[in-house]
């Protein structure tokens, strides 16, 4: 099994588990990405979101200038494709984290690249609930944050882990150009090992593990999504 | 007459949707008595829903006044000054007007339970007492059962129930029902009336009933009034209202919630009707209260002499008062049939000749 495993995939074997070029390392640099990147970038996103939702026309606090504020950033930054963001965001993410190679470094860009998409998708799962049952809720004479949390976040809840399901794919898909600045991860390994030293095997590899990362993250998705809908 | 719970003055509600003006409530005033069963009626569209939102301020009035219990929720004067109550204040006053919903507006992902006590977060009292009084509001709505189930495995009357415990939450003087009971059906929807009834008689509960079922109104309702396009069309007790309607909307409106119209369709329609002999008149006596006790038909015979073969015959109660409608066929020689449809005037009977002698 072993000889014609290290006879058919010879650059997979290669590349070890270990090291600086190692498989073990590049799955770990994609999950620390992916991980930190939702944390930053999914609270920004879910800021954001909300902002958009309570301050928006049919929105318990409508304020037309915060709204267009808001509505404007987020669309900015998803215009712009994201190996160009890496770029463009270079100067402040030195000025953020000190450098801007390395995976660290990455963390800015993909949680700058993330929020937006994340933030439009929170205001749908958002304006789906029933605006009668925001009205109850002021009827009852609830407070903003009871409304927010209690209300908007609880009753979408179930949305809001689809919608984050959806957005943690897409991360993991933008976690794979980060090898442009030298953060490493399966992307890199990818392209950098597989493709450009014609190492189909690797290439395959690296795909068929961002496969399974994504088949875990949509099933657990699902399944969370389902537990916590009572409609 | 002690100073009412609610009064609304002057209100009107304007939208300006795209630059176009929808005057979705104008020159409304109500005055709503403490403990009253207050029914507004109107079809969809009438601003039924937009006035009573002025009542605990979900809707700001464009101008008028909104007092609750002799104080000003909100006032804005022809001159321009606003007077209004606002931030923790309102939310504070908004704990003491119940409301309830025609699609119920419960949380979906929250229990029965966890429903009621939404509506306690603001209550500083020990979460033990809370509980103790969520179960106690869970009993009066004949829920108790139910308290860990969720919204999507009840019934719609049982929703209707849950939402009524959670506006009731907060110990409330006024309850708003806003089309309360339209999702429901007869059977369901009466049992919610009954238990705003209730709920009304046992705690002096002011209710503000929206509606565009006339039955409902009909059941349960003290005051009435009538809404179209905005406008309060004609207002005052139930029993006056249905008696003695005045706008035609009205009259349509009570023709939906009594079968009347289509009997007097039916009978005018029949052959007996039809070829009424020259001395036969064909009428309808409507009364009220009282005279409803004496024997009417008896003494029309025994005094004038003049029969009466009764068609169609209804009693309704509102507000504890009998109000009936006969159909009959009255025969007898011109001049005692005068006498006797000035002796029914006479009993405050009002007589309605729809064909025959005098029509």
């Amino acid at each position: 099994m072993s000889t014609w495993f290290s006879e058919t995939f010879p650059n997979v074997v290669y590349q070890g588990w270990g090291g600086d070029t190692g498989w073990g390392t590049a799955i770990f640099q994609t999950l620390f990405m992916t991980f930190w990147s939702a944390v930053f970038g999914g609270l920004l996103g879910l800021i954001f979101g909300v902002g958009l939702v309570v301050t928006g026309p049919k929105g318990i606090t409508p304020n037309k200038t915060l709204f267009w504020i808001l509505d404007k950033i987020v669309s900015v930054f998803r215009a712009v494709p994201f190996v160009i963001l890496l770029a463009f965001i270079a100067p402040f993410t030195k000025a953020l984290v000190g450098t801007q190679i390395g995976i660290n470094a990455a963390l800015v860009p993909l949680s700058l690249g993330v929020f937006p998409f994340y933030a439009r998708q929170i205001q749908v799962a958002l304006s789906e609930v029933d605006s009668g049952i925001v009205e109850a809720a002021q009827a009852v004479g609830a407070s903003f944050s009871q409304i927010v949390f209690g209300v908007y976040i609880k009753e979408g809840r179930s949305e809001i882990i689809r919608v984050s399901t959806v957005t943690l794919i897409s991360l993991i898909g933008l976690t794979a150009m980060a090898g442009a600045i030298g953060a490493g991860g399966i992307g890199n390994m990818a392209v950098a090992y597989g493709y450009n030293r014609f190492a189909n095997d690797t290439t395959l590899f690296a795909t068929l593990i961002v496969l399974i990362m994504v088949l875990i993250v949509q099933v657990t998705g699902d399944w969370l999504a389902r537990k916590y809908n009572h409609k | 007459m002690t100073a009412p719970i609610i009064s609304l003055k002057d209100i009107d509600v304007t939208f300006t949707p795209k630059g176009k003006t929808i005057h979705a409530v104008q020159d409304v005033s109500i005055d709503v008595q403490k403990g009253d069963i207050y029914g507004i009626v109107g079809y969809s569209g009438a601003g039924k829903s937009t006035l009573v939102r002025t009542v605990n301020l979900l809707q700001e009035p464009t101008s008028g006044s909104v007092t609750i219990n002799g104080e000003t929720f909100f006032s804005k004067t022809d001159n321009g000054a606003t007077q209004k109550i606002k931030g923790k204040e309102l939310k504070e006053k908004r704990r003491k007007i119940g409301m309830i919903f025609q699609h119920f507006n419960l949380l979906n992902e929250r229990t029965v339970e966890e429903n009621v006590l939404f509506a306690l977060e603001n209550n500083k009292e020990k979460e033990k007492i809370k509980k103790e009084k969520v179960a106690e509001l869970l009993e009066l709505v004949d829920l108790s059962d139910r308290a860990k189930q969720y919204p999507s495995q009840l019934s719609g009357g049982q929703k209707q129930r849950v939402a009524i415990a959670r506006a009731l939450a907060n110990d409330p003087e006024i309850l708003i029902s806003d089309e309360a009971t339209s999702a429901l059906d007869p059977k369901t929807t009466r049992q919610i009336l009954d238990l705003l009834k209730k709920l009304n008689k046992e705690y002096g509960l002011t209710v503000l009933l929206i509606t565009h079922e006339m039955e409902a109104v009909k059941a349960i309702a003290d005051k009435v009034a009538v809404m179209q396009n905005g406008r309060v069309l004609e207002k005052g007790s139930t029993l006056d209202i249905f008696t003695k309607p005045q706008a035609e909307l009205t009259k349509e409106f009570i023709a939906t919630a009594t079968n009347q119209d289509q009997a007097i369709q039916a009978i005018t329609d029949s052959e007996t009707v039809k070829n009424l002999p020259a001395d036969q008149t064909f009428a309808e006596l409507k009364y009220t209260g009282n005279s409803t006790n004496k024997p009417l038909i008896t003494s029309l015979y025994e005094q004038f002499g003049v029969v009466a073969n009764i068609l169609y015959g209804n009693i309704e109660v509102l507000q504890g008062t009998e109000v009936g409608s006969l159909l009959v066929i009255l025969s007898s020689e011109k001049d005692n049939l005068d006498d006797a449809l000035a002796f029914l005037a006479s009993q405050n009977v009002s007589v309605n000749i729809l064909k025959g002698a005098q029509a």
